[in-house]
């Protein structure tokens, strides 16, 4: 039997992922060599080129919302992986405890002040500042530490007592001075070069100045240092320079038979606000035959508005009204994504650096494989 | 009024739980609102505190009253005479004038190991030179406190007091602070005394009916058998059982007509069954009273319970004898005034009557295992058994001090008692303190000796130290094989938690208190003598009937404390006008009242130790509570106790409830209802009341929830970091439950939690989850979750010795060059560690040094050497750890004591155990980066991935609601969706409702991606925050290898035990597969090369034991060949020789040498 080639319905099928009610089907993708019989699936740059696409949905600093279109999951995966997990921030790694006499003990006192996210400005802290390496001999941890390997950070607080509150104040942030103690109370002492390239608006300082380190009562005091270094992800998340980054896919929602009168408000219903839209029969679609629409002119039909918006809770395959009125999907090669930074890396550059890391391993691992064949 | 700050006023806040105070109120919705009311008057500890108080205001009055009096043999004329005795509030033992203050707070006796006691103090009279002589306030002994009792300065402080005395408010008291370790007398239960239970015996048919008489003086059990028709009576001063004739004969000369119907009534079946006793009395000749009481005076034991009286006492005829043992001996609990028998005569003539209906019905046999036959002993009563007893001795010694100062022929001066009360009353304070601290009651006029009845308070988690406090120990034995008394009694409904029990050998024998539970103090008796003759005409005294009379159908006696002491023919409406003076408040709300139709007997107890609970009333088919009781109570103008005088509350103790018809909702209240419960979920304890929906979990695993909430690490009190306890785990960042229950608010779980919510989601995942394994989220563990500290104390006291020299602080140790050596690393310039520092394994933290001489006396030339040796606190446990606190302070008895606390955080790694609250717990089975951990669409990432293997079997349908309510509540920001109550509806309907308005599945069932390939999973996963517990089962401690190390001096085999570093066993199951698979030489060398094997030299020829190749025996070399034997069968050979038993061992070569 002579083969035919896909139709454009065949290729656009086997790009949805099958929502049903109880389980996901069609997961993996397929266009690869050797899958279908008599089909062409290697991998092709111009097909790829043609194929990809990227939507902007949202660009805060803090959160990025975009869609990457006509990749692989593995792919789209990387870049999640990588942002998780291999972009380099600049974090507390080594708290001096000089005096601690408050409650919160120096070892968790140190915890919190190494996962709280810093800031700084862009060219000293990606071309500048260079990683940190521990030196094998440990007597000569303290050659190790430079401009632009290390940074210092002092944090003096001492509670004392208000004179000036008023005597009946309960409230012990008024009744005492430094009662709380705040990311914003981290001192940042340049080093070196390190005053040219933080200065100012570039300084180093706490992303959310309003974090709550510890609480204090008079006569206690915490006076320590600390160092920042180079971190990725994987070695702690304080390093991580996403709160999260995750993607999507899109949904794909397919009204098979017409949703009329009731039931389209139930349907709507089914969906977050906005997935679907009432509209009213129309004349033509119900002189259409067949269509389903015949006689219902002017009553209101569900129709899909924006499927992006929708959570993908299935709960319209849970009512027996809409029996095989309707399929869900998601596309295989659309992903939603939202990067979610912590605060050192604007959200999209997280991304880009993404990019460009996973480029960086492929050329190192190019080389590699170079290497070996030669 | 006090100022309200307990800790329960969140809860009777008008607006709380969003509730305003505007909004309706309805008696259904909102009656659990009398339970903190509840709890607020008394409560889960209130019972001990209850006790003690009583014990210390007016037992300890009433024991010195009974032996107040001390008169002198010698001088016959004096007498001294105890008129009060007062307990104090707490001091401190070392006071001085020269100390500012002398009131101590129980952290100070914790820190300082002291003992946290008051004074007792007494007022005496006496006569001195024929004058009277009135002093006051003599001291006499030290009794320990209790906390938050009566005389305790915790009782009644508010929040900001007990912050100033380093206090927790939230902590339960009712224990005691003994050498700075606390202490709790756990509760006792006991079948209950002076009441009468038949029993049958399976084997012999015979039934048999035993009372327990307990009074002041003493304990005996005297019982009534039927054995093959005749019927005896015996006790423990009885030589052998005496027919039951002869005894009622002796009790004021009955004729036999009297004695049959006394025993029998009219009942025709009952005479021709007893008929045949009066044989027994025939046939023994005995026909009159005389001849009775010589019957039973000769039966009499001679010695045994007459040790008491002086040998010069004349010999008491038998008549006598038998005369003073059936008055104060045999049920002794029935008194005997003016030689007026009759009393005691319808009480043995009841328990024959009971013998006879039980040999008739086999039915109407009792339960021993029923709630209502049992009694509950508390930390008051066992006190006052124990003080009686020392107040006891303590006079009988202060006699002695008394006769041996007046036997001196020529005094100087007068008599005078106050030094000898004081140094005498020092065996007092010595005994009450050694038996809370060794946990040993012997009380010797009982022949008591009970082990184990105090504990040491479970700091563990502040729920370990609240089911402490509610615990009941029963007396039954541990190791016997019977189901009876283990397992769930129908009675403890409401009374008992069904599920906190241990598991193993003690399953079923201790129990715990349920939430609402109370035990009662004694009553007085009078008062209530005399309510039964004034509520109803037809109510007349027992003495002035015949049997015939008694016994008449329609009659019913009425028994006061199981003593049948009136007799009336209106039973329903006597208890009727019972219950409604009680209910006014005229006679005491504890005093059960119950009607026994099946022998027509009404039962008023008034006695301690029986375990009620209180219910709504409910007349007529409406609940007596209204919602205006509701309002007053929000606006706190009404307590719980007002309630129980306006009639709306009672209680009902365990044989009250079966003449009760309870309705447990107020849809099931019906016209024939005569209570309703205030609460369903009071019927769990406290410790199974943080289980979220324990009705929907299947019922063990409630119990192995009850275990593990104890191990639970997390907030133990608000004064965790002042106390300095030998062990404690705290969690870095504890959290309130997401789901939580009322118990939860009452018993302020909220408050002191032990867990964290972590984001579960239920999968498989990598393999490594099998066998309930549990997934982490490194990311997770990274921002802390499951940080725990663990907190271990050192103390070292500097001891004063007899000679004068005393242990001191030694200082640094220098090294040649003049840098501290390694070992002193951390210690500062006074021989104690710097606080902060980091300790390693063997560094010292408290440089001691003890002197050499201790013993020489210093007089003359008795002087020992001045050095002192080194006896340091080294640290020693193989992970460093920091040095959290070092205190500095004296003891009691003025040595200085230096205590010193380490701390280590640590992070959750691979086999550490956690548990979720539906008794499912698991270890860690791999850390998993957060990249590669399933992400949802939200990008939600699991804390937890747990395997879906652990629900089908286990069958804690409880933990997915709670997963799902949690759900809800997190996404809608509702915390009060956070709810999951026994016996309450349950939420799937209305939680899915709100998952599916905020775009989630209605099931909890959402569609993930896998971190690891990108490519959604082909099922939806179940997930949300459920609350999981971090055990303190840590790998960390536990872990243990060894390849060579120290070994034991006796036997020179490997040491036993990780402390010890010792080798791994294989033991006897291990050799025996070794020995059955053949592997010989893998045996020989476990066993021998890499245990205790030794080079011996023995000879051929005696086949004894030589020495450097020579035989001793033999005087030769010749025949004397080196092998390896185990040192242990060597040890064994020469320990058997030193017994003069002869071995030999005969050699042979295995593989001969060509010669």
């Amino acid at each position: 039997m002579p083969h035919k080639p896909p139709t454009k319905e065949e290729l656009e099928r086997r790009k949805i992922v099958g929502i049903h009610e109880e389980t996901v089907r069609d997961v993996t993708s397929t266009d690869f060599p050797g899958h279908y019989p008599g089909e062409e699936h290697s991998w092709d740059i111009d097909a790829f080129r043609r194929g990809f696409r990227v939507e902007f949905h949202q660009n805060a600093p803090f959160e990025a919302s975009f869609s990457l279109i006509g990749v692989d999951a593995s792919i789209a995966n990387a870049f999640r992986r990588i942002m998780i997990a291999d972009i380099p921030t600049l974090a507390i790694e080594t708290v001096f405890i000089n005096n601690n006499t408050s409650v919160i003990q120096d070892e968790v006192l140190s915890h919190r002040l190494g996962l709280i996210p810093f800031k700084a400005g862009h060219e000293g802290l990606h071309k500048f500042l260079k990683w940190w390496r521990k030196p094998t001999d440990e007597s000569q941890i303290n050659n190790s530490y430079f401009d632009f390997n290390t940074v210092s950070l002092r944090l003096e607080v001492k509670c004392e007592h208000n004179e000036a509150a008023s005597p009946n104040e309960t409230d012990p942030k008024k009744l005492y001075h430094h009662a709380h103690v705040y990311a914003s109370d981290i001192e940042f002492c340049p080093v070196g070069r390190q005053d040219k390239y933080f200065s100012g608006a570039d300084s180093i300082a706490p992303v959310n100045p309003d974090i709550l380190i510890a609480k204090l009562r008079p006569g206690q005091e915490i006076s320590l240092s600390m160092h920042m270094h180079k971190g990725v992800g994987s070695d702690h998340a304080k390093f991580s320079p996403v709160a999260t980054a995750s993607y999507r896919l899109m949904p794909v929602i397919r009204i098979d038979r017409p949703i009329l009168g009731a039931d389209a408000e139930m349907f709507a219903r089914c969906f977050p606000p906005g997935v679907i839209a009432i509209d009213k029969v129309s004349h033509k679609e119900a002189a259409q035959k067949g269509s389903g629409y015949e006689g219902h002119e002017g009553e209101a039909k569900a129709v899909v508005a924006d499927p992006m918006r929708d959570t993908v809770s299935r709960e319209c395959l849970r009512h027996a009204e809409f029996k095989d009125k309707v399929t869900l999907g998601r596309r295989r090669d659309h992903f939603i994504y939202l990067v979610e930074s912590a605060g050192q890396w604007q959200s999209d550059a997280i991304f880009l650096e993404a990019v460009a890391h996973l480029k960086k391993r492929a050329q190192d691992l190019e080389k590699q494989v170079v290497n070996m064949v030669r | 009024m006090g100022v309200l700050d307990d800790g329960f006023e969140a809860l009777l806040e008008p607006f709380y739980n969003g509730k305003k105070l505007t909004d309706p109120i309805s008696t259904k919705e909102d009656k659990y609102q009398l339970l903190p009311a509840f709890l607020k008057v008394k409560g889960l500890v209130k019972q001990h505190i209850d006790s003690y108080n009583f014990f210390v205001q007016q037992e300890i009055k009433d024991i010195v009253r009974a032996n107040r009096s001390i008169r002198s043999d010698q001088e016959k004329d004096f007498w001294l005479e105890f008129t009060d005795i007062r307990v104090g509030t707490p001091t401190r033992n070392d006071y001085s004038d020269f100390k500012a203050r002398d009131e101590v707070t129980p952290m100070e006796c914790r820190l300082r190991d002291m003992t946290y006691a008051a004074p007792v103090v007494v007022d005496i009279t006496y006569l001195r030179d024929r004058k009277k002589i009135v002093r006051k306030d003599i001291p006499l002994c030290r009794i320990p406190v209790m906390l938050k009792s009566a005389k305790c300065g915790l009782s009644g402080a508010t929040n900001a007091q007990m912050e100033i005395m380093n206090e927790c408010p939230l902590d339960p008291g009712g224990y005691f602070i003994i050498n700075g370790t606390e202490k709790v007398i756990l509760i006792q239960e006991q079948l209950s005394k002076n009441r009468v239970i038949v029993e049958a015996d399976e084997k012999t048919g015979g039934v048999s009916a035993s009372v327990t008489s307990s009074t002041h003086e003493r304990k005996s059990k005297t019982y009534v058998i039927l054995k093959k028709d005749r019927i005896v009576l015996n006790h423990n001063v009885l030589v052998e059982p005496i027919p039951i004739v002869i005894v009622l004969k002796a009790l004021g000369g009955l004729s036999d007509y009297e004695i049959m119907e006394m025993v029998a009534g009219g009942d025709a079946r009952y005479q021709d069954d007893f008929l045949i006793n009066f044989d027994e009395a025939t046939k023994a000749g005995v026909f009159t009273q005389q001849q009775a009481l010589e019957y039973v005076g000769s039966r009499v034991k001679m010695g045994g319970p007459k040790k008491g009286r002086s040998m010069a006492a004349p010999r008491r005829s038998p008549v006598e004898e038998g005369l003073d043992a059936l008055a104060n001996l045999i049920i002794a609990h029935v008194t005997i005034q003016d030689l007026d028998f009759y009393p005691k005569a319808i009480y043995i003539a009841m328990m024959v009557r009971r013998v006879l209906m039980a040999a008739h019905n086999p039915k109407l046999v009792d339960d021993r295992d029923f709630v209502g036959n049992k009694r509950l002993e508390l930390a008051g009563q066992l006190l006052s058994l124990l003080f009686e007893d020392l107040f006891k001795m303590f006079v009988a010694s202060l006699k002695g001090n008394m006769e041996y100062f007046f036997k001196k022929p020529n005094r100087t001066s007068a008599y005078d008692p106050v030094g000898p009360i004081s140094s005498q009353g020092q065996y007092i304070t010595q005994g009450l303190n050694r038996a809370i601290q060794s946990g040993n009651w012997s009380v010797k006029r009982f022949n008591m000796n009970r082990a184990g009845v105090t504990h040491v308070l479970s700091r563990l988690s502040y729920i370990a130290a609240l089911g402490m406090m509610t615990r009941i120990s029963s007396q039954f034995e541990k190791t016997r094989k019977v189901s009876g008394p283990r397992a769930l009694q129908p009675s403890q409904w409401g009374m008992l938690c069904p599920s906190d029990t241990p598991e193993g050998e003690a399953c079923g024998l201790v129990k715990n208190l349920a939430l609402m539970t109370h035990i009662t103090t004694n009553a007085e008796e009078e008062p209530v003598k005399n309510w039964i003759f004034s509520l109803i005409p037809g109510v007349e005294p027992i003495r002035m009937f015949t049997g015939t009379e008694m016994h008449k159908p329609g009659s019913y006696i009425i028994h006061l404390n199981g003593t049948p002491f009136a007799l009336t023919r209106y039973p329903k409406q006597f208890a009727a006008r019972f219950k409604t003076m009680r209910r006014r408040g005229h006679i005491s709300p504890f005093i059960g009242i119950h009607i026994n139709e099946h022998f027509s007997a009404i039962h008023i107890a008034t006695d301690e130790g029986r375990i009620c609970r209180p219910y709504i009333i409910v007349k007529d088919g409406k609940s007596k509570l209204k919602d205006e009781h509701l309002r007053l109570l929000q606006l706190g103008k009404a307590t719980f106790d007002d309630f129980l005088k306006r009639g709306v509350i009672e209680y009902l103790d365990v044989n009250e409830e079966n003449d009760a018809l309870i309705a447990i909702r107020e849809d099931d209240v019906n016209h024939s209802s005569t209570h309703m419960e205030i609460e369903p979920f009071t019927i769990l304890g406290a410790v199974a009341g943080i289980i979220p929906f324990p009705h929907h979990n299947q019922s063990p695993r409630n119990t192995y929830q009850c275990a593990m909430g104890k191990q639970a690490i997390g907030a133990i009190a608000h004064n965790q970091f002042n106390r300095i306890d030998t062990l404690l785990y705290t969690l870095v960042y504890p959290q309130r439950p997401m789901v939580i229950t009322k118990t939860i608010q009452l018993i302020h779980y909220d408050k002191l939690p032990a867990g964290q919510n972590a984001t579960v989601v239920v999968m498989s995942y990598s393999g490594y989850d099998i066998e309930d394994a549990l997934v982490l989220n490194k990311a997770s563990c990274d921002r802390g979750f499951g940080r725990c500290q663990v907190f271990r104390k050192y103390t070292a006291e500097l001891q004063q010795y007899p000679n004068g020299r005393k242990d001191r602080l030694g200082g640094i140790q220098k090294d040649d060059e003049g840098r501290t050596i390694a070992k002193h690393a951390c210690l500062d310039k006074d021989g104690l560690a710097v606080v902060g520092y980091r300790v390693h394994s063997g560094e010292t933290m408290v440089m001691k040094e003890t002197p050499i001489d201790q013993t020489s006396t210093g007089i003359g030339s008795d002087r020992g050497s001045d050095d002192f040796r080194p006896a340091a606190i080294n640290y020693r446990i193989p992970d460093p750890a920091y040095i959290d606190k070092v205190m500095v302070s004296n003891t009691e008895k003025n040595t200085a004591i230096v205590k010193v606390q380490t701390r280590q955080t640590r992070r959750p790694e691979l086999g550490d155990k956690f548990s979720s609250r539906h008794g499912q717990k698991g270890v860690v089975g791999i850390i998993v980066d957060q990249e590669d951990m399933p992400f949802s669409d939200t990008g939600l990432v699991p804390d937890i991935i747990m395997n879906p293997h652990g629900f089908p079997s286990r069958m804690t349908v409880g933990k997915l609601f709670e997963c799902l309510t949690g759900k809800a509540s997190v996404v809608a920001g509702r915390r009060d969706y956070g709810f999951g109550d026994a016996f309450r509806s349950h939420p799937v309907e209305e939680m899915g409702k709100v998952l599916i308005d905020h775009g989630f599945s209605w099931e909890g069932k959402d569609y993930f991606t896998s971190g690891i390939t990108g490519e959604p999973h082909e099922a939806y996963l179940f997930n949300g925050p459920i609350y999981y517990q971090r055990l303190k089962h840590m790998v960390q401690d536990k872990m243990h290898s060894r390849s060579r190390g120290p070994r034991a001096i006796l036997t020179r085999q490997p040491t036993e035990g990780r402390s010890r570093d010792g080798g791994l066993r294989l033991g006897e199951m291990e050799r025996d597969c070794l020995i059955a698979y053949g592997a010989s030489q893998l045996l020989l060398e476990r066993l021998m090369i890499s245990s205790d094997g030794t080079q011996v030299d023995i000879c051929e020829r005696c086949g004894l034991l030589g020495y450097k190749g020579y035989c001793q025996t033999c005087q030769s070399t010749s025949q004397v060949t080196q092998m390896t034997m185990p040192y242990a069968a060597k040890l064994l050979v020469q320990e058997l020789i030193s017994m003069n038993v002869g071995v030999r061992m005969q050699l042979e070569d295995k593989f001969p040498h060509p010669r």
